[in-house]
């Protein structure tokens, strides 16, 4: 151990209520860090996994067309990048949907970061049952390829009917439980699709929860054959939703497929977009806001040190002239502060998984954006890693100045008695 | 150079250096030592063109009325402060205009301090003072380190109290390991201020009996700066002082 940190060590004690004070609001600072930004991020990362297995990583819709204002807009004239050029919209015109989703499901198959592909054909329609009728989208869709790029079998809800049912009736739905509950169905009952003229009986063959509402109030799965007799849309289709191995590279994937297949390629950051900088917004809010706990406590801590430093003059003094240089003196002071940093940091991470673990059994119930039952917690090393960086910057800042002046003192001024 | 340590850590007196008598080895001397305290109105010439040697194995008092410049030019000798005219030589090194490092480095390896109040760390015990200098210097191991500081002690008869908190020592023996931890690292010089003001006379006689006895002992040169004329007849050699100049 060395001597300076064996000085600081004995120092520590010197003013104890004030040090278990100072040490107390890192503590709380580190800890509650940590949990505010479990929760936000919990909350984030279960929105992202909603509609992740919804609506997919990519979604492939209106095939597109560059026209003259497009491509000036792009810069083709004035000699940009390719990049650059394929990454303007304005002014592209679009043409709904994809015409040969053969093709491109083909072409899409061959992106190394794509885990699946499914083509899917989309329509309104008015959902009637015995009881009564409400407007809802049909999505027609291959069930297998499907269920590669969702979550839509852990989505049927148990005791509500099952996918085998779905899989094995031509004529079978899976309705969002929201819609069923409004027209009053269970698996098993029968229901009329009315897409204009077009009227068909269908059975209820389960029932799916997203948890997102919007979903959940409206969409109905039909076999992708079905969707097109009932929509009349016999070839082509709505769009194409694509799931990736490493969904954080989307908005890079996205780009390319766009460029290659000359049709718009939204990934989920950018369709989420709002949602996201919301929950972005949030994050930092809580973090700004707790690291004020962090700050509080730092200034506790300066002010504790500056305290030693008053009281330990004449210690300091005498170090001196026992051969003790200004930087140990200095570190003696900067080791008393990483003392305090450690033991609060620790004792930080300590509190702080502690309640996220105690808050993720904390029930909860939310509907809207998502479907929740209990506090969403994301155990991320870098919550530990920011709040450790957090309270290291400010205790030591805090620790610096005092340092810094006891560093300064004069031993002879202080052994003669007249130190300032 | 001296010699070096024995088994308990003590380092034998330099061969070739006589204690008393004849002409001992210069440890530190000093000329033309000018110094002002205080600012505006108050500023005083505290020392006034003062010039002095110490050698090794001699005692000498320097005595004077309070406010004569006793402790100052005691802490310019220390390199504890700088003169603003003059020079100091430490074993014939100039050390008046060096850095700080050099200064702090020189008081490490050279000087020992007592002061009137002790000045002993209060959150260690005797035997951590002691070691306190030894642990700067470096030289020594955790054992042999050890092992030095409770010779020390055992010298200045607190060998049975070495684990005591300074504050749980008396203040005899509170100054009696203060001359133990200036004795550590075996220094060439001694400065003593008042070392013994602050003592009854039991006590008085005791420290500066020891602090002669282990400096004689070790071939160290001790300035000492005192009121008490019993002390100070003493020591080796008395340099009276007066307004900032030696008088006498």
């Amino acid at each position: 151990m060395s001597t300076n940190l064996r000085i600081a060590l004995r120092f520590l004690t010197a003013r104890k209520r004030s040090m278990l004070m100072s040490l107390a609001g890192i503590v709380f600072g580190v800890g509650f860090f940590i949990v505010t930004q479990a929760q936000t991020s919990g909350f984030e990362q279960f929105f992202i996994r909603t509609i992740l297995g919804t609506n997919g990583a990519i979604r492939i819709e209106d095939k597109f067309q560059d026209t003259i204002f497009s491509m000036v807009a792009a810069g083709h004239s004035a000699g940009a990048s390719k990049f650059e050029a394929a990454a303007d919209r304005s002014g592209r015109k679009y043409i709904e949907g994809v015409e040969d989703p053969a093709l491109i499901t083909e072409a899409l198959r061959k992106f190394r970061n794509v885990s699946g592909v499914s083509t899917v054909v989309q329509g309104s329609v008015i959902a009637d049952s015995s009881f009564k009728n409400d407007s809802a989208k049909v999505y027609g869709i291959k069930l297998e390829d499907h269920l590669a790029v969702s979550d839509l079998a852990a989505q049927v809800l148990r005791g509500s009917g099952s996918l085998e049912d779905f899989r094995n009736t031509p004529q079978g739905v899976l309705m969002g439980k929201v819609l069923a509950d409004r027209l009053q169905l269970k698996p098993g009952d029968s229901l009329i699709l009315q897409a204009g003229t077009e009227q068909r009986r269908y059975r209820v063959s389960a029932l799916y929860a997203t948890g997102v509402s919007d979903i959940d109030r409206v969409r109905i799965y039909l076999h992708l054959g079905e969707a097109r007799s009932l929509l009349k849309r016999t070839a082509g289709a709505s769009f194409i939703q694509v799931a990736l191995f490493d969904r954080d590279r989307a908005p890079q994937d996205a780009s390319q497929m766009e460029q290659v297949l000359r049709h718009s390629a939204k990934s989920w950051q950018e369709r989420e977009e709002s949602w996201l900088q919301a929950f972005k917004a949030l994050q930092i809010s809580a973090a700004l806001t707790v690291s004020t706990i962090i700050l509080i406590s730092g200034l506790g801590m300066f002010n504790t040190l500056a305290m030693i430093v008053i009281e330990k003059t004449k210690e300091i003094a005498i170090l001196r002239s026992m051969g003790y240089m200004r930087r140990d003196i200095s570190r003696i002071f900067l080791w008393l502060g990483a003392i305090v940093l450690v033991i609060g940091t620790i004792g930080g991470w300590g509190l702080g998984a502690g309640v996220t673990y105690g808050v993720s059994k904390m029930p909860i119930r939310i509907r809207g954006i998502f479907s929740a039952d209990s506090f969403q917690v994301s155990w991320n090393i870098w919550h530990y890693v920011v709040a450790t960086i957090t309270a290291t910057v400010v205790v030591m800042t805090a620790a610096v100045i005092p340092a810094r002046r006891a560093a300064r003192l004069e031993p002879g001024d202080i052994i003669r008695g007249t130190s300032q | 150079m001296s010699a070096p340590p024995d088994s308990s850590g003590l380092r034998p007196p330099a061969s070739g250096l006589p204690a008393q008598g004849g002409k001992a080895a210069l440890a530190l001397r000093c000329e033309n030592l000018h110094r002002h305290l205080g600012v505006g109105e108050g500023r005083v010439h505290v020392l006034r063109g003062v010039s002095f040697e110490a050698r090794r194995g001699h005692v000498t008092a320097i005595v004077g009325p309070s406010g004569c410049g006793k402790s100052t030019l005691l802490y310019l000798l220390g390199l504890l402060d700088q003169p603003e005219n003059g020079s100091i030589w430490i074993r014939d090194q100039l050390m008046s205009n060096s850095s700080d490092l050099d200064r702090t480095a020189a008081r490490c390896a050279h000087i020992g301090f007592v002061f009137q109040f002790h000045f002993l760390m209060q959150e260690f015990s005797a035997l951590e003072n002691v070691m306190m200098p030894m642990r700067k210097l470096g030289t020594m191991g955790e054992e042999q380190m050890a092992g030095r500081a409770r010779s020390l002690l055992a010298g200045v008869g607190l060998a049975d109290k070495t684990h005591r908190l300074a504050t749980q020592l008396s203040g005899g023996e509170q100054q009696r390991v203060a001359v133990a931890r200036a004795l550590a690292n075996q220094p060439a010089i001694i400065l003593a201020d008042e070392p013994t003001g602050n003592l009854d006379v039991r006590n008085s006689a005791l420290v500066f009996d020891l602090l002669t006895r282990l400096a004689k002992e070790n071939n160290q040169a001790v300035v000492l700066v005192t009121h008490n004329p019993d002390i100070a007849s003493r020591c080796d050699e008395i340099k009276p002082m007066r307004d900032g100049e030696f008088v006498g």
